[in-house]
């Protein structure tokens, strides 16, 4: 057990933090610190051109194998770069989907020839990536799925036909990886499918969901016997399930870490704040203060014992209770956000509805706690898969 | 960078959990309770003479085992899990690395060598008043030929009344703050030194007053003077507090582990009150707490190991105040929580003293306030985040 870097992490580190001072810089300077959760539909083109600069640098799939075009780096050396990224202010990743998920899938289920053609797209920063999983009768109840897809008479491409939502970046890719019923009749897990779709399509159509935000981040995805190749099912017919559960484990990787510096950067705004304008003097928000900070600390700590444990999307103890850990407290820290500002909380930056980034974090972290598995849907998955405790009765009306 | 426990860490885990589940089951906890020095001496006899924990962190020079403190966090997680009443808290996380951390060589070497035989119960009294400041070290050590003459009382001192040495705090005559404070090593019995067993709300362990009235100590009694006391005093605090933290966190895995245990049988309604999702939420709760309280014990563990080892990485060993703050914090609050939920959930039984929870309820009350409440970690937190130290 050792939590410090050794020598060459930290001239790696300087490395990154050279590499990014100089990079986003220029035309890219105004994306610094944009782009997150609840800023995700700003700037899209200019994100674009800018994961192709991070392609350049040889900068998307520092994790992944060097087989398949990536770094490679030690699970160190990722956490190195994830924390510089977001200490420098990265901008939200428009990649993060394709290289945190896609790629890891790939990797694990899909074939040579898939992992051949659909990788490089990841690493130079050209295909952007959309999830095609929750769909309106299928939220925490995921299995549900009710989108359908069937081989057409040649056997040479499926096709799709069904809807989708909550689908964020839907309007921005080029490709959305969908789980579909390819056994007709089928219930629950069984039957379902794993297929990769492209997005350029007439029988696709796109539209935003406008939030309580204001903004639209979000998309419903309408699939009207959309095609795809048949060579983009991953794995065999039927195992959709088991490659869409272990998709989620990857999620809980080393961007855990990327996301918690951008956790830092809202925390060290809301104490600026506080020493400004005298919510410090506050026993109150002083203790809730310490606690935030100290709260960020152990996801940290939740984070670098994932890391430490077994890489292939199998998920520990302290993997289980990250989501609802991370939620809970992100939301708490945006309601810390508006008791920080006081009564200048309520103000908008401009009419119509524009919101200061503190406003836009205590409205957004509503959603940390439903998207990505409810913390009721968290609880019921500790207490059944970690604790062993009985699951819930199966009801069929 | 590697945060996961070894194959050897595993073993030291499994090891002490097969003697705690034996020797500090129930029934032996109850009785420890009924004994004046709240420990069974013939257990502790056999960890210290066969087990070794007391050595674990003493280095081999000395006669110890030269393990880190993670391995000790080890052990504590799995004694406090059990409620093991023993010496083995006082004297191997605040007498241990307080004379570590002294540097006095002959001190080290005739009480270190004790300790890991196995043959010293040891405490360390500092607080006049509560509290973990400077400010709260307020008996005095006077000048006098030869030595030093101590005068003051320490109001809770963790098995104060039990243990064979003492390290005690003293400051010189008219100093305020983190000037003047000393270290001395002095041996329970010295005439003057008058001890008091509290009568304590939790029976596990016990806490004494301690007066000394004319204490001679002499200067070889001195463990470090006022250019160091405060520095060594300061780290051996934030060093016992992240050793309760892991035992805090074995407290509340046990006050889960209970709980599941008995909700899996009892039953209502024709089902197990396991089965119903109000009980599984409430348990799943529990868990996130448990399992964040010991990434915040085991990271500052690692943190105490490095402050511990004089050739220690820097950048991690001066994360030690806020590491143990954030480990108190949580294990604190995570251990009550889960002593409290394990009452509610075992329902009207949890209210009787047969059962256990109200053991690890009472405990998990009596740590969190031990070496700094939550509240007052996260006041030294804030002070430090809102840049009010220097």
């Amino acid at each position: 057990m050792k939590i410090g870097f050794s020598h060459a992490d930290e001239v790696f580190r300087k490395e990154v933090a050279q590499w990014l001072a100089e990079h986003l810089s220029g035309e890219f300077a105004p994306l610094r610190f944009r782009g997150g959760p609840g800023d995700e539909h700003s700037f899209p083109e200019e994100r674009k051109a800018w994961e192709r600069r991070l392609a350049a640098g040889a900068w998307i799939g520092v994790g992944w194998a060097r087989e398949h075009g990536g770094r490679g780096l030690s699970i160190s050396q990722q956490v190195i770069f994830h924390e510089e990224y977001a200490r420098a202010g990265g901008p939200g990743r428009m990649g993060h989907i394709g290289e945190g998920l896609v790629g890891p899938t790939l990797a694990t289920f899909g074939t040579p020839a898939q992992q051949k053609r659909l990788l490089p797209g990841i690493l130079d920063g050209s295909q952007f990536w959309c999830q095609g999983y929750s769909e309106p009768g299928a939220g925490s109840d995921l299995a549900n799925v009710q989108t359908r897809a069937k081989l057409d008479a040649t056997g040479e491409h499926w096709l799709i036909s069904g809807q989708k939502v909550w689908t964020s970046l839907a309007h921005e890719a080029d490709w959305c990886f969908v789980l579909a019923r390819t056994e007709p009749g089928s219930q629950g897990h069984h039957g379902l499918s794993f297929l990769l779709v492209p997005m350029a399509q007439d029988s696709i159509r796109v539209q935003p969901i406008q939030q309580l935000t204001g903004t639209s981040e979000f998309n419903e995805v309408f699939f009207d016997q959309a095609i795809t190749s048949a060579d983009n099912l991953i794995g065999q017919p039927g195992d959709g399930w088991k490659i869409a559960m272990a998709l989620l484990g990857f999620e809980r990787g080393v961007s855990t870490l990327g996301q918690q510096m951008q956790f830092h950067n809202e925390l060290d705004e809301i104490i600026r704040i506080a020493r400004t304008n005298g919510a410090a003097r506050d026993p109150l928000l002083r203790q809730r203060i310490a606690q935030a900070w100290s709260g960020l600390k152990v996801l940290r700590y939740n984070s670098l014992r994932m890391l430490s444990g077994p890489q292939d999307g199998s998920l520990g103890r302290e993997a289980m209770i990250y989501k609802l850990a991370w939620s809970t407290w992100h939301s708490d820290l945006g309601k810390l956000a508006m008791d920080v500002l006081g009564d200048a909380g309520e103000i908008l930056d401009a009419a119509p509805y524009q919101l200061s980034r503190l406003q836009s974090l205590f409205l957004f972290t509503r959603s940390d706690t439903i998207y990505g598995g409810s913390n009721e849907i968290q609880r019921n998955v500790i207490a059944e898969r970690a604790l062993g405790m009985p699951r819930e009765p199966r009801v069929t009306l | 960078m590697e945060f996961a426990f070894t194959e050897e860490h595993l073993m030291i885990r499994d090891s002490a959990e097969r003697f705690l589940a034996q020797a500090s089951d129930s029934h032996a906890v109850r009785a420890a309770m009924n004994r004046p020095d709240a420990h069974d001496p013939e257990i502790w006899q056999r960890i210290g003479k066969e087990l070794y924990w007391p050595a674990l962190m003493v280095p081999e020079r000395f006669g110890g085992m030269g393990l880190g403190f993670v391995e000790l966090a080890i052990l504590l997680e799995q004694s406090g899990r059990y409620l093991l009443g023993s010496p083995l808290f006082a004297t191997a996380c605040l007498a241990t690395p307080a004379l570590l951390l002294g540097h006095n060589k002959l001190i080290q070497e005739h009480w270190l060598g004790t300790i890991a035989a196995g043959e010293t119960r040891a405490t360390l009294a500092f607080a006049s008043v509560p509290g973990l400041e400077a400010c709260s070290v307020q008996a005095v050590a006077a000048p006098c030929p030869g030595g030093w003459t101590l005068d003051g009382q320490y109001a809770q001192v963790i098995d104060g009344a039990s243990a064979d040495l003492l390290i005690v705090a003293a400051r010189a005559p008219d100093t305020q703050g983190e000037r003047g404070i000393s270290l001395f090593v002095l041996p329970g019995n010295t005439p003057g030194v008058v001890r008091t067993p509290l009568a304590t709300l939790d029976q596990t362990r016990r806490l004494a007053c301690i007066e000394l009235h004319d204490v001679q100590v002499s200067e070889a009694q001195q463990l470090c003077g006022p250019e160091q006391g405060w520095a060594v005093l300061r780290d051996t605090l934030l060093i016992a507090t992240i050793g309760l933290a892991a035992e805090q966190t074995g407290g509340a895995q046990q006050a889960l582990d209970l709980t599941l245990a008995y909700i899996a049988e009892r039953r209502q309604f024709k089902r197990t009150i396991a089965s119903f999702q109000a009980i599984k939420h409430r348990c799943a709760d529990m868990m996130l707490q448990v399992e964040c309280a010991r990434s915040a014990a085991y990271y500052a563990a690692c943190v105490a190991q490095e402050r511990l080892d004089p050739k220690g990485d820097a950048a991690v060993a001066q994360e030690i105040e806020q590491a143990a703050a954030t480990a108190k914090i949580h294990a604190s609050e995570a251990f009550f929580h889960c002593a409290a939920e394990s009452i509610q959930l075992h329902g009207g039984v949890g209210f009787t003293w047969e059962y256990d929870p109200h053991l690890y309820f009472k405990r998990a009350r009596a740590s969190e306030h031990l070496l700094g409440s939550p509240a007052l970690h996260r006041e030294r937190l804030a002070k430090h985040l809102l840049g009010e130290q220097p």
